[in-house]
C-alpha cells in the first residue's frame, strides 16, 4: 500500500501553500479536501449565472510576495490588483476618502477636522514604524523563549533586534499597540468621529472585540502591515476572485507533483505509540504517511481528529481555551448596474475601492453590544467592495459583483441557533442599511447570498466562522499561538503539524503559516534544499 | 535679470499635438506630459498602477502616433529590405508583420522595429529614431521609393487580454481574428482602419492605424466601452513597466544605435542584444552586417550580452553595477518591480562569460532612504529576459 511522505488535511490557501513547498522540496504529498472544491475560505463560486463571488475572503494584501515568487504563482494565473482608494460614507451625505496621494487624503480629512488632517501623517508614521518591525517576522517561526537551541536563540536575537531598531518612541508605541484598545489609541490623535470610525473598522474586522476593548489596536496593525507593490497597507483584488489565489497555489503544488483529492473528508488520525501515521477517511479508506499536516484550526484539529486519550490534558485544555469566536458575516450580491452613493457623487473614483459604513466609535461599540447580547448588530459595520470595477471576469459586461463584509454577527443567537428565517432577517438588516446610503439599491439586486458565521462554519469548517482561525490578540500571538509551547507548527503528537491561520502569524490570506510550517517540516525531515 | 524670458511664444510652436491630443488632454487629470519625437504625449493620466493593471487584466489604449513610420514601395522593395534586415523578408507574406533588427556593415544594430507587409510591393517600417537617411542609403541600386508617413497615420495601441473583445464591440470581429503578427485593412465608420496584431506590452494586443482626421472618432468609439471592459487610457510610465516585463529592449536605454553612438563600446550586435534568433543566416546572399555577425560568432560570440535578472528583495536595481565576486561584470539598463509577477526584475548587459541563465551575480543597489542613500547588495540571478509571457498572448 502506498505511503506518502506527507498528507495535508484541508485544501485552504495555507494547506496548499504548505503542500506546494513540500512537493517542491521533493516530498510525495497528497492534499485531502472534504469539500468538492478546493480553497477553503479563499474560494470563488458561481452562485448566480455569469457572476463569480469571492464567497468568504474578498481582498488580498498580506499574501507574501516571497511566496508568489517562490511558487511562481503568476505563471499559475494569479494577478493581484491593488485598489488605490478607500472611503467611509456617512448618513448625512458626508464622506472621507483615503487616497494614494497623501495630499488628497489630507484635503479630505480637513473637511472634517483640520487638525486631524495633519495628525493623520503622524499616525501613519507611527503605524508604518510598527509595520517595519513586524513584517520581517511574518515569515519566521516564532522562537521558543525558553529554549537554548541555536535556532531559537537566533530567533530571539532577531526579535530583540527588531524591537531595538524601533527606538525609544517606537518601543513605547509598540507596547501601546499590543495592549491598548483601538479607541484609546485613536483618541490620542484624532477628534473626528467619522475618521476614527473608519480607522477603527480595521481593528474589529474578524475580531470579537469592540473598538474600546483592550488589545484591539493590534488588529488595526495586522490589517495595514501588508503591502502591495510597495504601497504599505494597500489592499487589492485577485483577478477571478479569491479562488484564484487557491487555484494558483494548487497549480504550483500539482506542478511539483502534489496530488489533490477533493470529496475526501478525514474522520480521524491514525495514531500509534504517540506518533501519527496516517488518516482514516469518512468512507473508511486509510491513507498512510510519514507525517500529517493539518490546515484546520487548532480546535478542529485536536478536538475532532484525535482521541482525547492520545493527548496531554493540559494541552487539550489550552486548545479549548483558545479564543476563536465568530463575529462576522458576509453578503455576496449580484448587481444589475453600479449602485449610486450620493455621498460619493463628487469623488466617483472612491467607488472603486473599499467603501466603509462605520459612522463613529459609538456606532461600532453599540454594534458590539448587540453581539454581546447574542444579536447581530442592528446597525452593522459594513466593508463594501465592488471588484468588478477592476476585474471584468467576475460579472457580465456592465453588471457588477458586490461583496459586503458584515460585523458584528454572533455564531449562535440569544434565542437559539441560526435558522433560514433568521438568516433572511439578518440579510434584510444589511440591505436596509445599504439602502440608507444608496437609495434605490434594492432595485438593482439580482441575487443576494447571505452567509452567517454558522454557514461559514458548516461549509468552510472554520470554528464559529472566525475568519482568522483564532483571534489576533497579544495573548494568542507569536510564541503563544496557538498554544504556548507548541508555537512552532508542531504539537504533542510526533508527525503531526499545523499549517493554518491558528498558527503564527495568523490569518488574512498571507500564506505565511503554510510556508513557515513547510520549512519546519523540511527541517525535521532534514531536507535542506527548497528546490 | 532681463525680460527676455517672459516673451510669449506663439502657441504650438514648441511641440506638436498628436491626433488624439484633444481627447487625451481632457482625460489627463494630473497634467503629466512628456516629449516624444517633437510631440506631447501622456506620462500618466491619473495613476500609473491603474493603467498598468488595466493592460494586464483587461485592456488599455496608448497613443503611438509619434512613432516614426516609413513606407517603402516598388518592385525592388522586398529585395532592398531583405538586404537591410537580418531576418528573411522574402518569407514575409502580404498581410503579415515581423519584428527584427537592422545593422550597419559591421553588424552593429542601428535599431530594431516592426515591418508590415501591406501588399506584395509595399511595406511599412516603424522605428523610434529617424531612419530616412539610412533607408536612402540602403535603397541605392534597388527599385524602391521611400516616404516618411509619420504624420499621415495616427496610431493607437490597444493592448491587454480583453483587447480582442473590445475590437469585437466595435464591430471589428474580423480584425480581432487576425493571427499573431497579422495585418489587415478593415471597414470602419464609413472609411478604413488598418489593424496589426502587434504591440510592446508582451500581452495580447493590437495596434490600430487610422487617418489623423478620424483619430478622435476611433478614440470615442473605444472609450464608449471603457467601463464595461475596464479599458483605460495609458501613459508612458505604465508602458515602461509592461515592456520590461515583456523583455522588450529600447534604443538609447539598452543600447545606442550604431548611427548615433559616440563610443563604439555602446553599440551592440544582434547576438549581444539577445536577438540572435532574428538573424537568419540561412537566407541566401548578403545582408547588412552578415559577415561581421558570422565572424563574431566564429570568434565565440559577443563580449557582452543582454540578460534578464531576477533580483532578490524589493528595491528596483536601477543602474545597479553587477559583480561576480569582486569583479565588476556588467550593469543594469532597465529595472522595475513587476506587479504581476511580484518579482524584482531587470534587464542588464553582462560580460558574456557571466551571462548564462542560472548564474548568480551580486547587484549593488542604491535607493533613497528618506533623505539619504541606502545601499543593498542583492543576489541577482540571470534569467531569460522575457519575464512575462502569458499564454493568451498568442491565443
Amino acid at each position: 500500500m502506498k505511503r506518502y511522505d506527507a498528507i495535508v488535511i484541508g485544501a485552504g490557501h495555507n494547506g496548499l501553500t504548505a503542500a506546494a513547498y513540500l512537493a517542491r522540496a521533493g516530498l510525495d504529498v497528497v492534499v485531502l479536501e472534504r469539500r468538492e472544491a478546493i480553497g477553503g475560505a479563499a474560494i470563488s463560486e458561481e452562485r448566480h449565472p455569469g457572476f463569480l463571488y469571492s464567497s468568504c475572503s474578498y481582498v488580498c494584501s498580506l499574501l507574501r510576495a516571497e511566496i508568489m515568487r517562490d511558487l511562481d504563482l503568476s505563471k499559475h494565473g494569479l494577478r493581484i490588483i491593488p485598489y488605490e482608494n478607500s472611503t467611509v460614507i456617512a448618513r448625512n451625505g458626508e464622506s472621507l476618502g483615503f487616497f494614494h496621494d497623501p495630499a488628497k487624503t489630507r484635503q479630505s480629512i480637513a473637511r472634517h477636522s483640520r487638525r486631524d488632517a495633519d495628525a493623520y501623517a503622524e499616525f501613519n508614521r507611527d503605524l508604518y514604524r510598527q509595520c517595519r518591525m513586524i513584517r520581517p517576522l511574518l515569515l519566521e517561526t516564532p522562537p521558543d523563549p525558553t529554549s537554548f537551541r541555536l535556532r531559537d536563540i537566533k530567533g530571539l536575537r532577531k526579535l530583540q533586534k527588531a524591537f531595538a531598531q524601533l527606538g525609544e518612541d517606537g518601543l513605547a508605541q509598540a507596547m501601546q499597540f499590543w495592549t491598548m484598545s483601538c479607541g484609546d489609541f485613536l483618541d490620542r490623535y484624532f477628534e473626528s468621529e467619522l475618521l476614527k470610525g473608519s480607522l477603527a473598522g480595521n481593528s474589529i474586522i474578524g475580531t470579537a472585540l469592540g473598538p474600546y476593548s483592550p488589545g484591539s489596536a493590534y488588529v488595526l496593525l495586522h490589517h495595514v502591515m501588508g503591502d502591495l507593490d510597495g504601497h504599505v497597507g494597500a489592499w487589492g483584488f485577485a483577478v477571478g476572485g479569491m479562488g484564484a489565489v487557491s487555484d494558483a497555489l494548487a497549480g504550483a503544488a500539482r506542478e511539483h507533483g502534489a496530488e489533490i483529492r477533493t470529496g475526501a473528508e478525514v474522520e480521524q488520525l491514525i495514531v500509534r505509540g504517540g506518533r501519527v501515521e496516517g488518516v482514516a477517511l469518512a468512507g473508511g479508506e486509510e491513507i498512510h504517511a510519514a507525517r500529517v499536516v493539518s490546515n484546520l484550526d487548532v480546535k478542529r484539529t485536536y478536538n475532532r481528529l484525535v482521541a482525547p486519550s492520545d493527548l496531554p490534558g493540559d494541552f487539550l485544555e489550552a486548545v479549548n481555551n483558545f479564543k476563536i469566536r465568530g463575529s462576522s458575516g458576509k453578503l455576496n450580491i449580484a448587481l444589475d448596474r453600479l449602485p449610486e452613493f450620493p455621498a460619493l457623487a463628487s469623488e466617483p473614483l472612491l467607488q472603486r475601492g473599499g467603501i466603509l459604513i462605520s459612522e463613529s466609535m459609538e456606532y461600532l461599540e453599540r454594534g458590539y453590544d448587540d453581539w454581546k447580547n447574542g444579536l447581530w448588530s442592528r446597525e452593522p459595520f459594513l466593508d463594501i467592495t465592488i471588484p468588478t470595477h477592476y476585474d471584468p471576469t467576475m460579472a457580465p459586461p456592465g453588471k457588477h459583483y458586490m461583496s459586503v463584509f458584515v460585523q458584528y454577527v454572533p455564531p449562535t443567537l440569544a434565542d437559539g441557533p441560526w435558522t433560514p428565517e433568521k438568516r433572511d432577517a439578518f440579510g434584510k438588516t444589511v440591505l436596509d442599511t445599504i439602502e440608507l446610503y444608496s437609495p434605490g439599491f434594492r432595485d438593482i439586486v439580482l441575487d443576494c447570498w447571505v452567509r452567517t458565521p454558522a454557514d461559514i462554519e458548516n461549509e468552510v469548517g472554520l470554528t464559529e466562522g472566525n475568519i482568522f482561525q483564532g483571534e489576533l490578540t497579544l495573548d494568542q500571538l507569536l510564541f503563544n499561538r496557538p498554544v504556548p509551547g507548541y508555537a512552532q507548527y508542531r504539537g504533542p503528537l510526533a508527525g503531526l503539524y499545523m499549517c493554518g491561520s491558528s498558527t503564527h502569524p495568523g490569518g488574512g490570506v498571507m500564506g505565511a503559516p503554510g510556508a513557515n510550517a513547510a520549512r519546519e517540516i523540511l527541517h525535521d525531515a532534514k531536507i535542506r534544499r527548497a528546490a | 535679470m532681463t525680460d527676455s524670458h517672459s516673451l510669449p511664444l506663439a502657441p504650438g510652436a514648441v511641440l506638436e499635438p498628436t491626433p488624439f491630443h484633444g481627447r487625451t488632454a481632457a482625460l489627463n487629470l494630473v497634467n503629466a506630459w512628456e516629449r516624444w519625437q517633437g510631440h506631447t504625449t501622456v506620462t500618466t493620466f491619473l495613476s500609473p498602477e491603474d493603467e498598468y493593471f488595466a493592460t494586464r487584466t483587461a485592456a488599455s489604449l496608448y497613443d503611438v502616433s509619434p512613432m516614426l513610420k516609413y513606407r517603402i514601395a516598388g518592385p525592388g522593395a522586398e529585395a532592398m529590405l531583405d538586404r537591410m534586415f537580418t531576418r528573411d523578408v522574402t518569407k514575409l507574406k502580404p498581410g503579415r508583420c515581423l519584428y527584427g533588427p537592422w545593422c550597419d556593415g559591421k553588424g552593429r544594430v542601428i535599431e530594431e522595429g516592426t515591418l508590415f507587409r501591406e501588399s506584395a510591393e509595399s511595406f511599412r517600417l516603424n522605428a523610434a529614431e529617424p531612419q530616412l537617411h539610412w533607408l536612402d542609403a540602403c535603397a541605392y541600386g534597388f527599385e524602391a521609393t521611400l516616404e516618411e508617413v509619420t504624420e499621415e497615420i495616427a496610431g493607437l495601441a490597444l493592448q491587454g487580454p480583453l483587447s480582442k473583445q473590445v475590437l469585437g464591440d466595435l464591430g471589428l470581429a474580423e480584425a480581432a481574428a487576425l493571427p499573431f503578427f497579422g495585418l489587415g485593412r478593415f471597414g470602419f465608420e464609413g472609411g478604413e482602419i488598418e489593424v496589426s496584431r502587434t504591440g510592446f506590452t508582451g500581452d495580447l494586443g493590437y495596434e490600430l492605424w487610422i487617418a489623423p482626421d478620424r483619430a478622435e472618432r476611433l478614440w470615442d468609439r473605444l472609450m464608449a466601452v471603457a467601463d464595461p471592459r475596464y479599458l483605460r487610457p495609458m501613459g508612458s510610465r505604465a508602458l515602461d513597466v509592461l515592456r520590461i516585463e515583456a523583455g522588450h529592449i529600447l534604443v538609447n536605454v539598452e543600447y545606442v544605435g550604431a548611427n548615433h553612438a559616440l563610443r563604439d563600446s555602446q553599440t551592440r550586435t544582434p547576438d549581444g542584444l539577445g536577438l540572435g534568433w532574428a538573424v537568419d543566416l540561412r537566407k541566401p546572399g548578403y545582408f547588412n552586417g552578415r559577415r561581421a555577425i558570422e565572424a563574431e560568432r566564429a570568434a565565440g560570440g559577443p563580449k557582452r550580452r543582454l540578460v534578464g535578472l531576477d533580483v532578490e528583495g524589493r528595491k528596483p536595481a536601477h543602474g545597479a553595477w553587477l559583480y561576480a565576486g569582486r569583479r565588476e561584470v556588467g550593469q543594469v539598463t532597465s529595472a522595475c518591480w513587476s506587479p504581476v509577477l511580484k518579482r524584482n526584475i531587470a534587464l542588464a548587459t553582462v560580460e558574456a562569460a557571466y551571462a548564462e541563465p542560472g548564474r548568480v551575480l551580486n547587484a549593488e543597489i542604491y535607493y533613497v532612504k528618506e533623505v539619504t542613500q541606502g545601499r543593498v547588495d542583492a543576489r541577482a540571478t540571470v534569467v531569460e529576459p522575457r519575464f512575462y509571457q502569458p499564454a493568451h498572448r498568442r491565443g
